[in-house]
């Protein structure tokens, strides 16, 4: 009863803050000072909340099965990620699957809530397939909710568990993929060249199980057992005719012969500073060599060591001579090299990570990001059952990469952390900006170069778990945005356009679940779905969010990014976003082009009102003031260089390019008029 | 320095009979009449022995800014500092709210009531060993500690190994999450520590 009072103060809460939220439109372009989701009052259902430009359209408590309402944060049912598939929303929790039918985003309604205990119920949906992963111990072939008992037992359940949901309220059971380490992520891979497979990439990091339960499993290092389930991804393939037949077809070791060094990722102030020392040693007939893209300075020990070998490898004895200096010059970057990413020794387990966390494939681009251990990989994944590795980076204020996101042009690539693996409160004013955070790398080939880390900017007490989690993109055409989840940091909208200068533009924080002591809650995943932000709240539920038009982002965007319809979508599964020809579209682009100065603003109001004008208009009418418009703006192109402020050449550069993007909008709309 | 290995393989023993008898605990016996998953005394010996066992890493670490390690080492020892306290705190809050002796982070080992001396949990640096390192300076010390680290870490993901090798062990949600983040960490740390001492050792050439 108690409980229920709580709920209901909920909603009312809830009510009143999407009242609150409505009533006005904050156009700034500066946060709330001072931030606050500093201070929000803990309690579970009926914490203090605080959001900026972001709406809670809903708050959803878990349905009976999935909750403990004795115990708040009862571990057995935390909510975990989410996938979805039309008007359905797949929840995964501890405990089983709850699948919400979000057509009402107000009041999302349980449509199917089935118990099958093992965590974490990861999920994915592709057609009339639902994929759920499973790794605890306590998973169980029939979904039993009596756990396992034995350290061996063929009841147990840790890999990929297959329904058919033909009948989204009658989920049926196919079959289950065992794997050796069991499932902790999996990602479903569609291949553009194979329709009738669809593949999953399975990435587990807990322990490896017995060989007795399942065969061929052995954690022992691969030199002594070529079989070993350590070191390597497993690619499952279902065929889709015959799902029943999914099946492990391939165990790749993407993590051969890894030698990337960990390092600080630098940041350009960083590179910049290296520069110039390199080219001041350099000046100096100083040594330099080329260190993950940085040139960095060889020290004088290494040097005076290499000068010595260079003058015995040629019989001589003394100082070395000019010519000596010449063949090190010439030699320096092999020997650092070498020296740097030695052979693999011979005897012990090869070095690197022996598993991924996750990987998230972006098949439109044939490229992967996978979170592995101490690295972010890069994979070619044109062909999907055998991914191989093309780049990897390593950043020593990384601990354990958790997860990728890739910007829609595939120009960069999001790398987040999750240090402490989520339980850990890790947002304290103590906690280092650069330590389990985003860390933002722009992609050119195969080569990765980091440019800086992003992390939630409001300090979290010590009683709220928090790290860099689960995100996907917000469309929004011109810009890379993206919605994440924080855990108990709540959720940070942020905007990573300029990948060396990421900035929060919404967030949503409550307070702690206690004041007194550390109980897991928060967001495990952000994800933007056809229009909302939607959230599994790990104790709390599920929320829908939508966004609100402000100094960072227009309505005129927001109208943009809902136009971008999907019919399914995994997170892990990237889906290139491709907007229709559209006056809001125009318009957005309008809009960047205001906020950055980018066009003198009469050309901007003569581009706004042709724009209308057009719009009214329809078939040839509407075609040629279009048309007339892309020539006014190409004019307006070749003008635009002169007014931009001497000294900001790049920004006068990123502008002509969004007028051009402009350009493609509005002949887009031209050649779509009829 | 003989007493604190048979210290050791007393551990390894105690370990072996809970795997065997898989006996609950008192408190989880009490509470194996509600829906929470049992746990068993194998749970809480590998709980309550990461508390000694991280809290001697801690100090291993807090030495790295006054013997002069290098700014990797120290960095990484800022890290382990963070890590392992949160992890002491999630063992201790664990063992609280399931009414389970809670034993104090002290450096020499695992403090179970009624033992004279603290338990030293696999892994865990002898007095010597700790002796040793707090007498290294600069290059020596990171040299000491990266070894010993890795011999520490390596005893966490042993006591993961013995934890899911007992029977009824590791059902309770909160526990396989600790150990699986305890092995994925530790195991990604152990691989950053072994190419740090690759380098140290090349650079000393």
């Amino acid at each position: 009863m108690k409980s229920q009072s709580l709920f209901a103060l909920f909603a009312i809460v809830a009510l009143s803050a999407a009242a609150c939220a409505t009533s006005k439109v904050n156009m700034s372009m500066t946060a709330p000072s001072p931030d606050p989701r500093v201070g929000l009052r803990a309690g579970w259902m009926n914490a203090a909340q605080a959001a900026w430009n972001i709406r809670l359209v809903s708050t959803t408590p878990p349905s009976p099965d999935f909750i403990n309402r004795s115990t708040p944060g009862d571990f057995q049912f935390i909510n975990s990620d989410l996938s979805f598939s039309g008007p359905y929303v797949f929840q995964g929790n501890f405990s089983g699957v709850q699948v919400w039918d979000m057509s009402n985003p107000r009041s999302p309604r349980l449509h199917k809530a089935f118990v099958c205990p093992g965590s974490q119920s990861d999920v994915s949906v592709y057609r009339n397939l639902l994929f759920v992963s499973g790794e605890a111990l306590n998973g169980r072939t029939d979904c039993g909710t009596q756990g396992v008992t034995d350290t061996v037992s063929h009841d147990r359940l840790r890999g990929i568990r297959i329904f058919d949901i033909t009948d989204v309220a009658n989920p049926r059971h196919i079959t289950d993929v065992q794997t050796c380490r069991g499932s902790h992520t999996h990602t479903v891979v569609t291949s553009p060249t194979d329709a009738d497979n669809v593949y999953i990439y399975v990435s587990g990091s807990a322990p490896v199980r017995s060989p007795n339960e399942l065969a061929g499993c052995s954690a022992a290092p691969p030199d002594s057992n070529p079989n070993s389930a350590l070191f390597r991804i497993e690619v499952i393939q279902v065929p889709l005719a015959h799902p029943e037949q999914a099946r492990i077809v391939n165990s790749p070791r993407i993590f051969n012969d890894l030698t990337q060094a960990p390092s600080h990722g630098e940041t350009p102030e960083d590179v910049a500073a290296a520069a110039k020392a390199a080219a001041e040693a350099r000046a100096t007939g100083g040594f330099t060599a080329t260190r993950n893209g940085v040139e960095i300075v060889l020290g004088p020990r290494f040097v005076t060591f290499r000068l010595d070998s260079i003058v015995k490898a040629r019989g001589g004895t003394g100082a070395p001579t000019a010519a000596d200096s010449a063949v090190l010059r010439t030699n320096a970057q092999v020997i650092f090299d070498r020296s740097v990413n030695p052979p693999l020794r011979g005897n012990g387990p090869p070095p690197g990570p022996t598993q991924c966390h996750d990987i998230t494939v972006y098949p439109a681009i044939g490229l992967a990001g996978g979170a592995c251990g101490g690295y972010g990989l890069l994979l070619d994944i044109r062909d999907v059952a055998n991914p191989k590795r093309i780049g990897a980076v390593a950043d020593s204020n990384f601990s354990f990469w958790h997860s990728a996101t890739f910007n829609n042009d595939g120009t960069k690539v999001l790398f987040t952390d999750e240090w402490g693996g989520g339980l850990q409160p890790r947002c304290r004013v103590t906690d280092k900006p650069e330590w389990d955070a985003d860390a933002i790398f722009t992609l050119a080939g195969a080569t990765m170069t980091f440019k800086s880390y992003y992390k939630l900017p409001a300090p979290q007490t010590p009683n709220e778990n928090c790290v860099a989690h689960n995100g996907t993109l917000i469309p929004i055409p011109g810009r890379d945005i993206m919605a994440q989840g924080w855990y108990q940091g709540g959720i940070s909208v942020f905007d990573w356009t300029d990948p060396a200068h990421p900035r929060e533009i919404a967030y949503f924080d409550r307070g702690p679940m206690d004041s007194t002591k550390l109980v897991g809650a928060g967001s495990w995943s952000a994800y933007w779905y056809n229009g909302y932000i939607v959230s599994s709240e790990i104790a709390r539920g599920l929320d829908i969010f939508e966004l609100q038009p402000s100094g960072f982002l227009s309505q005129n965007e927001i109208d943009a990014a809902k136009l971008v319809h999907f019919d399914y979508l995994n997170a892990q599964d990237q889906q290139q976003l491709v907007w229709p020809a559209s006056f809001v579209v125009a318009r957005a682009y309008l809009d960047q082009l205001a906020r950055s100065n980018g066009l003198a603003p009469e050309k901007l109001s003569a581009a706004r009102s042709a724009l209308a004008r057009a719009e009214k208009l329809s078939g040839q009418g509407r075609r040629d003031a279009l048309t007339q418009l892309a020539t006014q703006l190409n004019s307006d192109l070749r003008g635009a260089p002169q007014l931009v402020v001497d000294g900001q050449e790049q920004g006068r550069a990123a502008d002509q390019s969004k007028v051009r993007t402009l350009i493609g909008a509005v002949t887009d709309l031209a050649d779509a008029a009829r | 320095m003989k007493t604190p290995f048979l210290v050791v393989i007393a551990t390894a023993a105690c370990t072996a009979a809970t795997v065997h008898q898989a006996t609950l605990s008192p408190a989880a016996q009490a509470k194996a009449a509600s829906s929470h998953p049992p746990y068993t005394a194998a749970d809480v010996h590998f709980v309550a022995g990461m508390i000694g066992h991280h809290a001697q890493a801690i100090q291993m670490a807090g030495w790295a800014p006054s013997h002069g390690g290098s700014a990797a080492v120290r960095t990484l020892c800022e890290r382990i500092v963070v890590a392992q306290n949160d992890e002491i705190a999630f063992a201790q809050r664990w063992l609280r709210e399931h009414n389970e002796f809670v034993p104090p982070a002290d450096p020499r080992g695992h403090v179970m009531p009624g033992m004279d001396h603290p338990m030293l949990m696999p892994g865990m640096l002898t007095p010597d060993q700790m002796a040793q390192l707090d007498a290294a300076r600069g290059r020596e010390f990171d040299r000491l500690f990266l070894t010993f680290m890795i011999q520490h870490h390596q005893g966490a993901i042993t006591m993961v190994a013995q934890l899911l090798a007992a029977p009824g062990a590791a059902q309770d949600g909160p526990i396989f999450r600790f150990a699986a983040d305890v092995n994925a960490d530790q195991t990604t740390e152990i691989d950053r520590m072994t190419r740090m001492l690759d380098d140290l050792n090349r650079s000393a050439q």
